[in-house]
């Protein structure tokens, strides 16, 4: 209990002082994340729409392949970047490891299943209402698509929170494919693993709360600027 | 562009090998309401939606004057339970507009126009999920006619509403059906078919058992199953 205490007054003095090393990494932490974050929904959210819309042969494996790599683990995401972006890699020559830019690829990677699978399922739910009416009104391929994406644009903010939080609390891969270096690729989740391992549970603990307080923070901004819960049923 | 006359050729629609409805043979001219009647299950639904090229043609054909693609954008379609697009009445009015590349100043005062004659004119800004059943199939209906069809479709419009509803709703296809779309509607309400029917097509079992002027049909129908559906009798 002693160690949650010290965490406690330890994150508020970190918190009052504005700390400028918790504040670069925090505000880090919050550039990689939500880079991520604007990247994979840009690609998962009009993949699920597609997923929902088009029929084609290999549909349903599609699908099942997408909810399977919700599950992805991230240090062998990790490793995949840091294999394919090292020196000797086929995308060595870019000089992307060990930049916030590899984290932000690791990321995306990490993210794109788990936003595309749940999205996919409102998505369907959606389109299963739309359906008759869509088709009788001639509505092309990029239209419905569109419209899926704009009605159902509250269970999909759903969709790209639980992203979020996945990308924010994620350590494994970022640790690998950013190196955890000081001024450079440091975040807050990288931070906690190395003063854990160093033995200085208080500062750990501190930047621990610091992480959920941010996590919850950003979730409600999202939601108030969603207006969720308002507005009818949707 | 003209839709009609229309020729339906042994045109028959079929779902895990069970026929749905045909063969059907059919000729359609170009004004007026056609009311397609029948018991429940006889595939009126299926039937509309064949020929609005919503259901697979599996057999025959079904050939409009113009092409199919042509036809289709032609028409409208109204179902029995209307979707609402979940959005506000005002943006659900402007939907089909705006994908036919309407501006959208123009779409705006058009939905006005259509909200007001359905009575909807209060309601532009409500979310349209949250409008009673009556309400939504009003704005169903005003949002099939924006586009002026030629030829509006409607299943069984006014199955779930209240008696002040159907005659707001029989108003506007009159009014419709006076502005020369052609309406083809399915009903079981006898007394609907009675007051908006130029011509009925009898349906059973899929099959279409009589296709007669309204007037006709209703004074002395050629079949039994007709006139045993027109007694009230249960018609299998």
């Amino acid at each position: 209990m002693g160690d949650l205490w010290a965490g406690l007054s330890e994150a508020f003095r970190l918190l009052v002082t504005l700390d400028s090393d918790l504040v670069e990494i925090t505000l880090r932490s919050l550039q990689v994340t939500l880079t991520a974050l604007a990247i994979g929904s840009a690609i998962a959210l009009p993949l699920a729409a597609f997923l929902a819309v088009r029929r084609f042969r290999w549909r349903r494996s599609v699908i099942a392949v997408l909810n399977a790599l919700m599950g992805l683990p991230p240090v062998v995401v990790g490793l995949a970047v840091y294999v394919l972006l090292s020196r000797s890699g086929p995308f060595g020559v870019l000089g992307l490891l060990f930049t916030p830019s590899a984290m932000i690829i690791a990321q995306v990677i990490i993210i794109v299943p788990l936003i595309a699978s749940v999205a996919h399922q409102s998505l369907r739910d959606l389109w299963s209402e739309y359906h008759d009416l869509l088709i009788s009104m001639n509505v092309t391929q990029s239209q419905k698509i569109r419209t899926l994406l704009w009605d159902a644009r509250r269970a999909l903010l759903t969709a790209s929170l639980a992203g979020f939080g996945r990308a924010i609390g994620e350590v494994g891969a970022i640790m690998i494919v950013g190196g955890n270096i000081e001024h450079a690729t440091r975040v807050l989740t990288t931070a906690i693993a190395l003063e854990t391992g160093r033995g200085d549970f208080a500062l750990a603990l501190g930047l621990g709360f610091v992480l959920i307080g941010l996590a919850i923070t950003v979730n409600l901004c999202i939601h108030w600027l969603g207006r969720t819960e308002q507005e009818g049923r949707w | 562009m003209i839709l009609f006359p229309l020729t339906v050729r042994g045109a028959q629609t079929t779902r895990r090998g069970k026929v749905l409805v045909g063969p059907v043979d059919l000729d359609l001219a170009g004004v007026g309401a056609t009311v397609v009647m029948g018991p429940n299950g006889s595939g009126k639904t299926t039937l509309l939606r064949l020929l609005h090229g919503a259901a697979r043609l599996t057999h025959g054909r079904i050939d409009w004057a113009c092409t199919q693609a042509e036809a289709h954008s032609a028409q409208a379609f109204v179902f029995q339970r209307p979707v609402m697009l979940r959005r506000s009445v005002l943006e659900n009015l402007t939907y089909p507009l705006r994908l036919c590349g309407t501006s959208r100043s123009v779409a705006q005062f058009m939905a006005e126009d259509w909200a007001a004659r359905v009575g909807l004119d209060a309601m532009l800004d409500r979310p349209a999920t949250v409008l009673s059943g009556g309400e939504q199939q009003k704005l169903a209906l005003a949002r099939a006619m924006i586009i002026e069809p030629q030829l509006l479709f409607l299943d069984e419009p006014t199955a779930a509403l209240d008696g002040r509803a159907t005659r707001e709703v029989e108003a506007v296809l009159r009014a419709a059906l006076a502005s020369g779309t052609r309406l083809i509607l399915s009903t079981h309400d006898l007394g609907q078919a009675r007051r908006l029917a130029d011509e009925v097509l009898f349906l059973l079992h899929g099959q279409v058992l009589e296709h007669s002027a309204a007037r006709k049909f209703f004074e002395a129908p050629a079949t039994l199953q007709a006139r045993a559906f027109l007694r009230g009798d249960i018609v299998e």
